[in-house]
């Protein structure tokens, strides 16, 4: 099986992040970047699928950064088989529009069985990048997908819902998957497997060519206000219990023991 | 192009989602300003009367067999016709897991502008100017369309529910069959599949004690457990707890899990991540209890501490005995 | 009803023709190998194989690790017992019991064939990782944090000298002091970013002040020494952070260098010099003692607590320092000091190192009780009001196991922090 990721750089979230003075974006020199966890997962699902069926991987991405082949290399080391990544003037921050047109550009000569990406990331602000894959490639599309399994040219997907409820899907192959979670945790990439790939692996670099547009400007970013903020209590353990009792109490809401 | 709002109705196992209620009752603010209809858009199939209980002007109401289930190819293909047809000003859709499947590819396939995560959405002297929330719910984004008409997915809880429920539009429902062929679909449903039953619903608990990261390992959700039984409620939790399998996913709360809305919310160990927030932030009180004295969840919290949450819970559960002896 | 019996297989040669003469007889099973088990002993091979856990082979099975093993006190451990465990077939690379050893080496202080658990685990849990194998989540968390953000609390490098406001005195950066320094300070990860950590931190800062030492620190160019990483098997992180830590080091001018903890103590004095490193680098406690004489008048205020202290096993087996720590605490007026029956050489592991710092969630499955645990109820058996500690990893530990085992009386504090107390008054 032919099998393709995309994937993408986003900020890393741990961090404060800062606006830049324009106030129109963020201060992205900044950020550090990481691999977006959804995608993270959609190797790993990836990956999974060709340890089940047979295959190749590869991960592909644009480089908004500079930075993108130790990503890269990390995906390998997770078990990627090929990277790719397309180059050109992009910035930090590039949209999703812009992104997905050009992967789709860039894959769809390649032909995939089946195309994983995380069904989300964090700087979407224009969409995720997944369904906009697939109305390029004209494929089918199922997102916040939690568990894929191939049987015959079909997928099967399981799609979740609120609560806990999932549902069925059979998808034909070929098709673009939003993963929301792998079958299970990604796998570990021990740090000399990836400093080994990184001395021996060869990253395929593409041209890319923009046309696509975000569709909006943001005229105004900025860190939310907080609405209102909790009485914060001082105390031990044992004074911060006695304070909820008692505000429990005074509220009636303890029940009594008979 | 008119100046209709499109609200795509969500609906679940026979009833209409409170996001449908949520962008309608937003749509008529924005018909207002721009002197359009609200328009409810349905995709099911024998649901004329949920179809009459969608607050709009009018209800376009698509009926076909193969729109019983969400199936994102098919509700897909029938939205983009009806864009086509009827070129709304707005297509509001919600970004759930229904919704997010559909809107970024209509925006591709419509050209439409598409603005996503929106947590606010106004007209400013006959422009629509549209808040994101991203970056984990850390930074907002206001942003204007490029061009007039454009596709909004909106946060669930970002307008209020009530302004839908109430809103007294014609309501005037148009059934149609689908305008596209639906035969050929190549993502084809096949079953709902249900959590594990047998649990506690805690949707219809009045104390939850929800325990998030903070709880370090399964081996301490037993203290929740006691402290839950003490003070006759439950034990919920945020999605790293049951993705780590130390709860079942019946417990968790949030966007993929469950909104709650309980007298008493305890939040112990849990930051306070926009999708947990959305299941919780209208519990009537709520307690956070967070080492990090900036955790966003004291931003929703009525009373909180920066105790740690495994001493608080023991020391708790003591001081409720200790009351309701005496 | 009949029971049918099988009459045993005789386990012996039909024939025995030695250089051509038959000399068959009831003698016949000496010529063939003795049956003692159903598995293959060459799991022992697969492991002496691996570099650094040759002397995995060396075991005698005379037994004197077991009881001296901090694990086998609280579950089924000790060297001897896993030779024994792969002699019978267990897979070490895939069982659980690759993940409870703290490399805390009081095996190897007693072992009269020097089996050397401290290069055999951290081989074997390397191979195992390459291979793929089962890695604890909490422990891949801890080296994903390292690797990403250079500490494995996974917290941003941009904060790591944020807890120098909190210190009240002057905490020279390195990169801004501009000249040569006396001491070069490294703080470590956990006295970075971890809540308590930073109150030993910060009463470092205050002595150092007090005592006049011209000293600096890397602040956010500092990153973690990865030893305890790489005992838990990733080898590669540790390389890749001793090229980064050691070209950092090397920027500077500085005489010697001061760390706060024992295990970076380890990596910087014992293992960097295979990667070109051989400057000086001492333990604070190693370092304060030598200053007793400025110090003492300082520590004005009595400390009125009976105090006991915990050798942490990378200062003390590893490292041979057993006083410098106790000097220091009898120097403190008003302290009495009192010993546990497993101290110095024999003391008993907290339970952090190896990586056991990040393998909590998954000994806990394995153990009866945490190390930590079983060693707080040491503390408290000597009558102690105060656990003493020199080590970042240990005071979260400990407090930890104090509410656990409803020990909470006993305080637990690092040396510096009841060094401060004393100079400064507080409780």
């Amino acid at each position: 099986m032919n099998i393709i990721v995309p994937i993408k750089q986003v900020p890393n979230l741990t961090d404060e992040l800062e606006i830049n003075d324009e106030g129109t974006d963020l201060a992205h020199d900044m950020v550090q970047y990481v691999l977006n966890e959804f995608d993270e997962h959609a190797l790993e699902e990836a990956v999974l699928i060709k340890e089940s069926v047979g295959g190749t991987v590869t991960v592909i991405g644009v480089d908004t950064t500079g930075e993108l082949d130790g990503i890269l290399h990390l995906a390998l080391a997770k078990g990627a088989d090929k990277a790719m990544k397309i180059t050109g003037d992009f910035m930090p921050g590039t949209p999703s529009h812009v992104q997905a047109q050009l992967i789709a550009d860039a894959i769809r000569t390649l032909a995939p069985d089946i195309v994983l990406t995380g069904v989300q990331a964090a700087d979407d602000r224009d969409g995720q990048i997944g369904p906009m894959l697939a109305a390029h490639l004209n494929l089918p599309y199922v997102g916040v997908v939690t568990g894929v399994s191939i049987t015959d040219g079909q997928a099967i997907v399981h799609k979740e819902y609120a609560g806990g409820v999932m549902a069925e899907f059979i998808v034909a192959l070929p098709m673009v998957v939003g993963v929301q979670a792998a079958h299970r945790p990604p796998r570990y990439a021990p740090v000399s497997k990836i400093r080994q790939i990184a001395k021996t692996a060869r990253i395929e670099a593409l041209a890319g060519v923009e046309t696509a547009q975000a569709g909006s400007t943001v005229r105004r970013m900025f860190k939310p206000e907080a609405a209102g903020h909790a009485e914060m209590w001082d105390g031990t353990p044992d004074e911060i219990a006695e304070k909820i009792a008692d505000l429990l109490a005074e509220k009636g809401l303890l029940k009594r023991t008979l | 192009m008119s100046n209709d709002i499109f609200v795509l109705a969500e609906h679940f196992k026979g009833q209409v989602a409170d996001i449908t209620y949520e962008m309608t009752g937003k749509a008529r603010q924005l018909a207002t300003a721009l002197g359009g209809q609200t328009v409810g858009v349905l995709l099911g199939n024998d649901m004329a009367t949920l179809a009459a209980s969608i607050g709009a002007d009018r209800v376009l109401y698509v009926n076909d067999p193969a729109l019983t289930h969400f199936n994102p190819e098919a509700y897909g293909r029938v939205l983009h016709a009806l864009i086509q047809k009827h070129n709304p000003r707005v297509m509001m859709i919600g970004s759930t897991s229904m919704g997010m499947d559909l809107a970024a590819a209509l925006s591709i396939t419509t050209g439409l502008p598409l603005i996503a995560y929106v947590t606010a959405l106004d007209v400013e002297e006959g422009t629509l100017v549209a808040t994101s929330q991203i970056y984990g719910g850390k930074i907002q984004a206001e942003a204007i369309p490029d061009g007039e008409a454009c596709i909004i997915s909106c946060l669930a809880g970002a307008f209020p529910a009530e302004a839908g429920r109430v809103e007294t539009g014609q309501r005037a429902v148009e059934t149609i069959p689908s305008p596209v062929p639906l035969d050929d679909l190549r993502v084809r449903f096949v079953q709902l599949i249900e959590p594990a039953g047998g649990d506690v619903d805690i949707t219809q608990q009045a104390i939850l004690v929800s325990i998030g990261r903070g709880i370090s390992g399964a081996e301490n959700v037993e203290l929740a457990q006691e402290l839950a039984e003490a003070l006759g409620g439950a034990v919920s939790a945020s999605r790293p707890v049951t993705d780590a399998g130390w709860l079942p996913k019946t417990r968790q709360v949030g966007k993929s899990g469950l909104t709650v809305k309980p007298k008493v919310y305890l939040a112990l160990g849990i930051s306070g991540a926009p999708e947990h927030l959305e299941g919780m932030r209208n519990s009537e009180l709520i307690i956070a209890i967070n080492t990090d004295p900036k955790a966003p969840i004291f931003d929703v919290a009525h009373y909180g501490a920066t105790c740690d949450m495994l001493d608080l819970m023991p020391a708790l559960t003591e001081a409720i005995k200790a009351r309701q002896a005496a | 009803m009949t029971v049918k019996y099988e009459k045993a297989v005789a386990i012996e040669k039909e024939s025995v023709i030695v250089d051509g003469v038959d000399i068959s007889g009831p003698w016949n099973r000496m010529f063939e190998q003795r049956v003692i088990f159903e598995y293959t002993p060459e799991r022992i091979e697969e492991i002496a194989s691996i570099p650094g856990a040759e002397s995995f082979a060396y075991c005698y099975q005379c037994a004197k690790c077991v009881p001296v093993c901090p694990v086998d006190v609280v579950g089924n451990y000790g060297p001897r017992k896993l030779y024994r465990y792969v002699q019978t077939g267990m897979d070490l690379s895939q069982a659980p019991e690759l993940w409870l050893c703290t490399t805390c080496a009081n095996c190897l202080r007693v072992c009269p064939k020097e089996v050397n658990m401290v290069h055999i685990m951290p081989a074997v849990r390397e191979q195992a990782i390459l291979d793929g194998k089962f890695v604890p989540p909490e422990l891949q968390q801890a080296f994903e944090n390292t690797a990403k953000f250079g500490n494995p609390l996974g917290q941003p490098q941009r904060k790591r000298d944020a807890w120098v406001s909190k210190a009240g005195v002057p905490v020279p950066i390195i990169k801004d002091v501009g000249r040569p320094v006396a001491v070069l300070w490294y703080v470590g990860s956990y006295p970075s970013y971890h809540p308590r950590g930073m109150d030993a931190a910060c009463a470092a800062a205050r002595i150092f002040n007090a005592l006049g030492i011209d000293f600096a620190i890397l602040g956010k160019e500092e990153k973690d020494d990865g030893d305890s990483q790489r005992l838990a098997g990733e080898k590669g992180l540790f390389e890749a952070l001793a090229e980064y830590n050691i070209a950092t080091f090397n920027k500077y001018e500085w005489d010697e260098m001061v760390v706060t903890g024992p295990h970076e103590l380890n990596a910087f004095k014992k293992v960097y010099p295979q990667y070109g490193f051989r400057r000086p680098v001492v333990h604070y406690t190693t370092f304060l003692v030598r200053y007793l004489d400025r110090l003492k008048p300082l520590l004005k205020y009595p400390v009125n607590k009976k105090v006991t202290f915990h050798d942490p096993c990378y200062l003390g087996r590893h490292d041979g320092e057993y006083e410098a720590p106790r000097r220091l605490l009898e120097a403190i007026p008003g302290l009495e000091l009192v010993e546990m029956g497993r101290n110095r050489e024999n003391g008993y592991c907290c339970g952090g190192g190896g990586g056991g710092m990040w393998l909590d969630s998954f000994t806990t499955n394995h153990t009866t009780m945490r190390l930590s645990e079983k060693r707080v109820m040491e503390a408290a058996a000597t009558g102690a009001d105060v656990l003493a500690v020199c080590c970042p990893f240990e005071v979260s530990r400990f407090e930890d196991a104090v509410k656990s085992t409803g020990n909470d009386h006993l305080l637990v504090r690092d040396i510096l922090e009841l060094l401060d107390a004393s100079m400064r008054g507080s409780p």
